[in-house]
Parts: structure tokens; C-alpha cells; sequence
């Protein structure tokens, strides 16, 4: 236990588990846009792939970081336009195409990486975004260390959620947002376009899920591979039932779950590691995701209409 | 615009707008092509020949497809009910383990131990698809989640076993397991001709699915849930029981998928067994508009993608990956085109 108590003291681990929160906080909040629209958006693990290839794709040609992040965005956008036209207008199933556009988006990204670079053996690296110690505040002891050591990214990232949670519940478009997600019919009688803020929404949210891929490759590995995402997609979505939709909730579940990983990387390399197999450790993750949603769902405030299509005219 | 309900669709739009999804694959395929700087009908002209323009070519889209029947099948029958089994892949994965587990046991004939390896591994693979379903009847759990990250436990926990307790001394160093016995391997169809007994059973296996759904009535009450869980209930269904049972026929079919592999195909268990089939038999299925017969027909087509690319990609340098891109770009078509044999655009 003192193992694990001398793991929990030490600044350079909350540093490490808010910077494996960051890329999560990015998706979930977007996922979380999404849902709060009333459109499940399953291809969240492939849009969180091709964000963290053209990000890093972008940055390799030569543009600067930030320009990086604006493609990765952009990339985003696009596979979240087709998503969203496919199950709203067309209300088709939010399974399948969500499941679609996932091996779409990744089979894209796998297809430009080898096109672009057909003889490479080891990915080819980028200078990464560098931590940047803020100024006075990451002088302050442990706490400096713990939290104002990022890269800019990682602020964007709360930044972005306290963002998202101003919009949704302190300005009519939030309300426009949460009201399409409830009751599609009461908010188009009341002259809302329920077609335009689902897909305003999903674009948007798919954006902020690829800037999460983008994390990966931008300011935490520096190079693409085509594993990288590994799940995190799926992990978000969780992470939104977690959160019960509210951005707040969803954000300091994407902390708890990146502490829990940021630990679990530690207790490899303590003795416990040297007993148990490093596949339970890695494994983690995905079976505390999993205790998660069974712990929320007898309270989650699901949105009503969340996989309901609406269809001007019926009823 | 909205969507207006057709009440008799013409047989052209019934026909012609599948046609039309299948027309703009290819379309796709073409561009993709030209990006590649390939020229896009040799592309294509290779694909196709890679896939069926041999017998080698032809047997090794047979090998390819069986797989994908079995997980096709699986998701099949699981998204008739509206079970959303994403989990096929995971498994797969138990079945190729317990395939394998069996398989060092010595249980005198193979006659006899092949069926206990199949069925075993038709076992496991409804055990793991059990768990994610009772947590939805239970909890009310989303079973999309949680089978989807079952995959990744799964994928872990076969690489666990491959370099621990069932690591092959003799494997040089590689992460598999000790290769089964000869006698333990499903023989060959037709002997000298590349194509294991595996094909047979997921054929077979096709059909026993499709007798399910239409001549029993289970495959009724399976219907009856997936179009509506509420009026099934009110008609008496118990539908929890119905998704449990759902679910065993699903997992264990995806296994099979698994024991095939094991068993016909590789001798032993790795963790790259499977690239995806698990995930690709959502697209077998649904091109097959769930339909068992036709998840072998869209296998087929599926495999022959897969296989056609391949080789497609070896003479004309086109990355084979442009096979992921065309059946996800087949798949949300396709969606589309059916949704439109029923429905109208009307903008207003």
C-alpha cells in the first residue's frame, strides 16, 4: 500500500496523469457535444485517428504546431459533416454509420500515411509542443510541478471544456443545443432547426475528438502510428455516460481514469510488476471503463433523445 | 428537406439504387487510383484478378471468406435483434484459445476431440458476448461500450498467454502458441486443393442461421425484438430471454470463426490471428442486409476486396489499404441506398 501511497505523493505524477487526461478531455468533450444534440457518434476512435495523422501530417510538411491543430480540426470536421448527413437528415442508424465513418476515417489515414511515405520503416518524428512553464504559478511547490508544466495543448484542453460548459448551459445556443437533444419536436415548434444544431453539433464535436488524436501525435509521441488511439475512442465514450453528459463531471472522470493509467504504468515498474503480467496492468483501462458504466447507469441522465432521429412532418 | 415514406417502390428503385451504391464504390476506387498516380482501370482490372483470376487466387478468397461468414453470421444474427454485438473480434479471440487449450489435451481420436474443440470453443465465445449482455439486461448497460472494449482486454490477454503459459519453446523467440497436432488440423476438402473443411462448416453454419430465423420461433421472437422491444414484450416475448439466447448463437458463431482459423488455417494461436474480422463481419452483414444467405455472398465479395488488394497493391504500388477505405465507403452507400428504396427526399 505505501507503494502505491508513495506513487500518489509525488508531482510528476498528477503532471503525468493530466497530461494523459488532456487527449481525452478534447474527445469527451466532443463526444459529449454529440450526445447532448441527440446524435451517438461512434466513429469517435476512427476521427481521433485521422486527427492525430493529419496533425502530425501537417507539422511534418512544415507548418507550425498550431496551424497543425487547426488541420487536424478541419479533418475532423470533415468526417463529422459525413456523419452527420448520414444520420440526420437521412436518420440513418447511428450504429452502423458511426461504425462506418470509424474504419473510413482510420482505413484514410492508414492509406495517406502509406502513400505519402511508402519506403519508411520507423515513423518519422516531429518537434513536438514543449512544456511551457507558466509564469509564477509553476514556481508554486508540488502543485507548480504538477499542473502548470504543460504543454500549451493540455491548458487548451480545460480551456476548451470550461468552454463548452459556458455555451451549453449559460447561452441560448446552449439551450438550443440541450432542447434538440430532449425534445426534437417542442424545440422545432418553437422555430429551432433541429437538422442544423444536430449537425452544427456533431461537426463541431468530431473536430474537438480529432484535436484529441491530434494530442497524441502533437505533444505526446511526436510520430504517427497506426495503433496509436488504441481505444481511447471507446474510453470517451464511457468517460460521457461517466460524466452523466455534464462537461464538469466528464472532465474530472477523464482525470480519474488518466490517474488510474498514470498509476498502473508506475506499478509496472515496481515489484509488483515483476509479478504479475504487464497485460493485466495494460488491460486496466478498458475493465475500469467498463466498472464505470456499470456503476453510472442506474443514475445517467441520458438524453431523450439521444439515437432518435427526427423527421420533420412525422407524428 | 424531409423523408417521406414510399409506399410501393418501383422495382428500379427497389434494384437500381443498390446498383447505384455498388457504381459509386467503384467510382471511389478509381479516384483513389488516380491519387495513387495508378491508373485506375489496371487498379481495378488487378483487384479483380487478384482475387478470382486464379485457382491459387480463387482458393485463397475461399480461405479469406470463411472467417467472415462466421463473424458475419454473428453480427448478423445479433443486430437482427438490435443487440449490437461490436464485440465478434474478442470472441473470435476465446474460441482460437479454448481451440487451442483442447487441443493439447489428449483425448484419444481426433474424431473425437475436433468436435469437443469446436464446441468448446462455440462455449467460450457465448460466455464472453453473455457478460456485456446480461450487464444490459441487468444495468441497462450499453452492450456497444462494453463489447468494443472487451477486444482490447481480450487482444492483451491472448498476448499474455502467447508469451507466458502457452508460449511455443520452439517458436524462436516469436509470441505463439505450440502448433497443434497434425491430426488435430480440419483436413482439406479436397485433397491438393488449398481449402480446409472450415468452409464447409461456416456454409452449413449459414444455413442452420437462416433455418433459425425463418422456421423457428426463436428466429421469430428474435424479429419481433429487433423491430420492436416494447410491442414484443407487451405480445409476451420475454425479451431479456430472448437477447441471452440471441447472444449465445452470436458468440458462438464468432468463435467458430476463431476454431476455423486455429484449426484449418494457422496450427496455433497469435495475436494477429485475426486483422479485424471481427469488425469486418459488421460489414459482411450489412451488405447482406442481415440476411444469412447472403452474409456468404458478401463474405466473398468482402474477402475477395481484401485479397484482390493485396495483390493489387504488390504490382501497381497502390496501398492495400484502399481495401479498408472501399468497403467503408460500400457500407455507408449502401446504408443509404436501402433508406432510400423506402423514403423520398421532399425539400421544402
Amino acid at each position: 500500500m505505501s507503494l502505491i501511497w508513495d506513487i500518489l505523493i509525488s508531482a510528476s505524477f498528477w503532471a503525468a496523469a493530466i497530461r494523459i487526461a488532456s487527449p481525452l478531455i478534447f474527445a469527451t468533450i466532443g463526444e459529449l457535444i454529440c450526445e447532448r444534440a441527440g446524435v451517438l457518434n461512434l466513429g469517435i476512435e476512427g476521427i481521433m485517428v485521422i486527427g492525430a495523422f493529419a496533425g502530425w501530417f501537417a507539422v511534418y510538411l512544415g507548418l507550425p504546431l498550431w496551424l497543425g491543430v487547426g488541420v487536424a480540426f478541419i479533418s475532423g470536421m470533415a468526417f463529422g459533416l459525413l456523419h452527420s448527413l448520414l444520420t440526420v437528415p437521412f436518420g440513418l442508424s447511428q450504429h452502423v454509420v458511426g461504425l462506418g465513418i470509424t474504419m473510413l476515417a482510420t482505413a484514410t489515414a492508414a492509406f495517406t500515411y502509406r502513400l505519402a511515405l511508402p519506403e519508411v520503416t520507423s515513423p518519422p518524428r516531429i518537434e513536438p509542443f514543449q512544456p511551457w512553464n507558466l509564469p509564477g504559478l509553476s514556481d508554486i511547490p508540488f502543485l507548480g510541478e504538477a499542473l502548470f508544466r504543460q504543454t500549451s495543448l493540455t491548458y487548451a484542453a480545460f480551456v476548451v471544456a470550461a468552454l463548452v460548459a459556458l455555451v451549453l448551459y449559460r447561452t441560448p445556443l446552449g439551450l438550443a443545443l440541450r432542447s434538440v437533444g430532449e425534445n426534437p419536436a417542442a424545440a422545432a415548434a418553437q422555430g429551432l432547426s433541429v437538422t442544423g444544431l444536430r449537425m452544427g453539433a456533431v461537426i463541431v464535436g468530431s473536430g474537438l475528438m480529432a484535436v484529441g488524436g491530434a494530442f497524441l501525435t502533437l505533444s505526446a509521441f511526436s510520430s504517427f502510428f497506426f495503433d496509436m488511439v488504441n481505444g481511447r475512442g471507446w474510453i470517451c465514450i464511457a468517460l460521457v455516460v461517466f460524466g452523466a453528459w455534464q462537461p464538469g463531471k466528464a472532465v474530472l472522470g477523464a482525470l480519474l481514469f488518466a490517474a488510474f493509467d498514470a498509476l498502473q504504468v508506475r506499478l509496472q515498474q515496481t515489484p509488483m510488476g515483476a509479478v504479475l503480467p504487464y497485460q493485466l496492468f495494460l488491460a486496466m483501462p478498458y475493465l475500469l471503463s467498463i466498472l464505470a458504466l456499470v456503476v453510472m447507469s442506474r443514475r445517467a441522465e441520458v438524453p431523450q433523445a439521444l439515437m432518435v432521429p427526427y423527421n420533420k412532418g412525422e407524428r | 428537406m424531409r423523408l417521406e415514406p414510399i409506399a410501393n417502390p418501383s422495382a428500379l428503385r427497389l434494384y437500381g439504387l443498390p446498383a447505384l451504391a455498388l457504381a459509386a464504390t467503384v467510382v471511389v476506387a478509381s479516384l483513389l487510383a488516380l491519387i495513387a498516380g495508378a491508373d485506375p482501370f489496371a487498379t481495378l482490372g488487378l483487384i479483380v484478378d487478384g482475387a478470382a483470376g486464379s485457382r491459387f487466387a480463387a482458393l485463397e478468397t475461399l480461405n479469406r471468406a470463411t472467417p467472415l461468414i462466421f463473424t458475419g453470421l454473428a453480427v448478423a444474427v445479433a443486430f437482427r435483434a438490435r443487440l449490437w454485438n461490436i464485440g465478434a473480434e474478442a470472441q473470435l479471440y476465446a474460441g482460437a484459445i479454448v481451440t487451442v487449450l483442447i487441443g493439447m489435451q489428449g483425448l484419444g481420436a481426433p474424431w473425437l476431440q475436433l468436435p469437443v474443440m469446436a464446441l468448446a470453443a462455440i462455449a467460450a465465445g457465448a460466455l464472453v458476448l453473455l457478460g456485456p449482455v446480461v450487464l444490459k439486461t441487468r444495468f441497462g448497460v450499453d452492450e456497444v461500450v462494453t463489447t468494443l472494449l472487451l477486444n482490447f482486454v481480450m487482444l492483451l490477454f491472448v498476448g499474455y498467454l502467447v508469451e507466458g503459459p502457452l508460449k511455443d519453446p520452439a517458436g524462436m523467440g516469436w509470441p505463439k502458441s505450440v502448433p497443434l497436432e497434425k491430426e488435430l488440423r480440419l483436413p482439406r476438402i479436397i485433397e491438393g486443393l488449398r481449402l480446409h473443411w472450415g468452409f464447409a462448416l461456416a456454409l452449413i453454419a449459414a444455413v442452420a442461421v437462416w433455418v433459425v430465423q425463418t422456421r423457428t420461433v426463436l428466429g421469430y421472437q428474435i424479429r419481433a425484438v429487433g423491430q420492436n422491444a416494447g410491442a414484443a414484450r407487451f405480445a409476451g416475448i420475454r425479451v431479456n430471454r430472448v437477447l441471452v439466447q440471441t447472444a449465445l448463437i452470436s458468440g458462438g458463431l464468432a468463435a467458430l470463426a476463431g476454431f476455423s482459423e486455429v484449426a484449418g488455417l494457422k496450427g496455433h494461436l497469435s495475436s494477429d490471428l485475426s486483422p479485424g474480422f471481427g469488425y469486418t463481419g459488421i460489414i459482411v452483414a450489412m451488405l447482406a442486409l442481415l440476411n444469412p444467405l447472403g452474409v456468404v455472398l458478401t463474405a466473398l465479395f468482402v474477402a475477395g476486396i481484401f485479397v484482390g488488394a493485396d495483390s493489387m497493391s504488390r504490382a501497381a504500388g497502390v496501398p492495400t489499404y484502399i481495401a479498408d477505405i472501399l468497403l467503408a465507403v460500400s457500407l455507408l452507400f449502401m446504408v443509404l441506398a436501402i433508406r432510400l428504396t423506402r423514403f423520398r427526399v421532399v425539400w421544402k
